[in-house]
């Protein structure tokens, strides 16, 4: 594996502007890595060698002419979550009902990653619209874990999580709806962020639930994620509902946090999130951070947030709401797929048999389960209370962070769990989310970072860290320390302990690298 | 009792333009119903004078000034069609005459 894989965004922004090394190089280094360790991870659904090598070119063209580079960035390849608009590359969602959909515009966060010369390998594995913890749910096949390729890469953006710890990109674009970015950066060992809700611009990011969606940075640093963050941030015009304040100062607070201090910063505990249903090896693991934390001079707060314990509830009734309506446009009439349009049917009969035929299980359940609890008779106990459950949640936080700078909790409650392992138990998937949620539905900003192996499996945990809405450097700086804290302790990060994936591995059983939707197939319900 | 029937389910996914197979909803009005079953706990949670919140952010009326900008070319809008005609999309029809 060439050693470019393994420097950092910022270390490799920095020898491509002082052109000790090519943007060319680097992409092409980068490209060698996905053709011999996609196979097996299959973290990409979709690459782009030639885009990118051509972005590349134009990165050191400019430079050799003595332009200023573009962005601290510059020239550094990313991978990009398949739910974001690209004009020169499919955007699937991980569905079949956008099978080789090319969008006739550009998501904000894609124009401003060219804009910054960010060099787009491809898009990234995805369960289906977002929705998902483990990646399985892509009418695409299943991403594998580096850690260990039989268990799951986390969800729904385990393409994008997987891309950076498998080294084939330093940085990738995650979104996180419920956890979609934070959980699968817990459990392959990468650093993941959510930035405050309407921090990150969703024109062109393909809605899931609006009031929750957010894309934000997966890297394998807290510093690369923290450039990424000032890459994609910022207000924009075209999302109504992004914030028109100037992108908090986290590369600041991470350069700031990595000198390691946290004397007088108060560092909350949520009492909620530990205890029955959390791996021990995840707990343990959970309490030598807090030790280190507490070891940089933070003082560690006990604190209780009674109302988080009604967030997954919550959330599995306001999301799969948003969900029902936001999915309506796969109307099969404008865009993507049709079925059975033979000239006797109706546009509402083809409309039922492409949605039928386009959608996998888990985006159908949880159409259905909105239209539920959006239904009339239905409405008040059930989208209504979670609506009021979610002040509460916001109450909490408010509360919380009189009392302290930020709060912290385990990611998820468990490392990666085994492919397969709970697929048909959809409950069981949710639970992966309960620590998450809580952010998603106040909208503050919340991260994951590496908090070492879990001694039980020797899988990777993630310490979670949140802040206040709009104080994401907060976040950035605990996160920075702690990571300093912990390479020094370790000897190396975290990071470089992902088992090479060149050597004679051979992966698991396959579980279906094609459709694996238990849905019929198109043929099926066409009835051709 | 269930909390959500086999009919019902069929009848949401009707609404929801969803022509799921008979074995479909046998599997979903069970997973449905043990989801239903969990997620209800938020009725226990005492809500009375608690306002419902629909938005994070809390943002109102966001305005822009009323200026044309960039929009997509009609052949644009139409490239991911699966059939046009005469510059428009081609649908089937609306009504049922039989």
């Amino acid at each position: 594996m060439s050693q470019l894989t393994r420097l950092s965004a910022a270390e490799l922004a920095e020898r491509i502007s002082r052109r000790e090394t090519s943007a060319v190089e680097v992409t092409q280094a980068h490209l060698d890595r996905i053709g011999a360790v996609d196979p097996v991870v299959r973290a990409f659904l979709h690459l782009d060698a030639e885009g990118a090598l051509a972005a590349a070119a134009a990165v050191d063209e400019g430079l050799q002419h003595g332009d200023p580079a573009a962005s601290p960035l510059a020239g550094v390849p990313l991978a990009l979550k398949d739910v974001f608009t690209t004009v020169d590359m499919p955007t699937t969602c991980g569905s079949r009902i956008l099978k080789g959909w090319r969008p006739p515009y550009d998501a904000t966060v894609t124009r401003k990653l060219r804009e910054a010369g960010v060099v787009i390998l491809g898009k990234t594995n995805m369960d289906e619209f977002a929705m998902g913890s483990s990646t399985e749910n892509s009418a695409y096949g299943v991403t594998r874990n580096p850690w260990d390729l039989d268990r799951v890469p986390g969800g729904s953006g385990g393409g994008s999580a997987t891309a950076v710890a498998a080294f084939e990109a330093p940085l990738a674009i995650g979104t996180d709806t419920g956890g979609s970015i934070r959980q699968p950066s817990s459990v392959t060992g990468t650093v993941g962020v959510k930035p405050t809700y309407g921090g990150v611009s969703r024109y062109g990011l393909v809605a899931f639930s609006s009031s929750l969606d957010q894309g934000g940075p997966v890297a394998r640093t807290v510093l690369d994620a923290a450039l990424l963050h000032e890459v994609i941030g910022g207000h924009d015009q075209l999302d109504s509902t992004s914030i028109d304040a100037p992108v908090p100062p986290v590369v600041a607070a991470a350069r700031a946090g990595a000198t390691g201090e946290l004397t007088g910063v108060r560092v909350g505990v949520v009492n909620q999130f530990r205890g029955e249903g959390y791996q021990p090896g995840v707990l343990r693991a959970f309490e030598i951070a807090v030790g280190r934390l507490r070891d940089l001079g933070a003082a560690i707060v006990e604190v209780s947030c009674p109302a988080f314990d009604y967030a997954l509830p919550a959330y599995y009734l306001i999301a799969p709401s948003e969900c029902s309506s936001n999915l309506a446009r796969f109307d099969g009439m404008r865009y993507g797929l049709r079925c059975g349009d033979d000239g006797t049917r109706t546009a509402e009969e083809v409309m039922s048999l492409t949605r039928e035929a386009g959608f996998g299980a888990e985006v159908k359940r949880r159409i259905i389960l909105g239209t539920y609890a959006l239904s009339a008779g239905y409405y008040d106990a059930y989208y209504g209370q979670a609506q009021k459950v979610r002040t509460l949640i916001i109450r909490d936080f408010a509360a919380a962070f009189e009392k302290v700078d930020v709060l912290i909790s385990p990611t998820t409650p468990t490392t990666a769990f085994r492919l397969g392992e709970r697929v048909d138990d959809p409950l069981a998937m949710y639970l992966s989310d309960l620590c998450t949620i809580p952010s998603n539905l106040a909208g503050n900003a919340a991260l994951s970072v590496p908090a070492g192996l879990a001694d039980d499996d020797g899988l990777p945990v993630g310490l979670q860290v949140m802040a206040p809405a709009l104080a994401d450097d907060r976040a950035y700086r605990v996160a920075a320390a702690y990571e300093a804290a912990r390479d020094a302790t370790d000897g190396d990060p975290l990071w470089s302990r992902v088992p090479d994936l060149t050597e004679d591995r051979s992966p698991g059983p396959s579980i279906g690298t094609e459709d694996r939707s238990p849905g019929p197939s198109i043929a099926e319900v066409v009835g051709r | 009792m269930p909390t959500i029937s086999r009919d019902e389910v069929a009848h949401l996914a009707r609404l929801a333009r969803l022509a799921v197979t008979e074995e479909e909803l046998d599997l979903f009005a069970g997973q449905l119903d043990v989801i239903l079953t969990s997620v209800a706990r938020v009725r226990q949670v005492a809500t009375e004078d608690i306002p419902p919140t629909s938005h994070a952010i809390g943002l109102e009326d966001v305005f822009r000034d009323d200026l044309p900008g960039p929009c997509l070319t009609q052949q644009q809008a139409l490239s991911g069609a699966y059939a046009t005609e005469d510059g428009r999309f081609r649908v089937p029809r609306i009504l049922d005459e039989s």
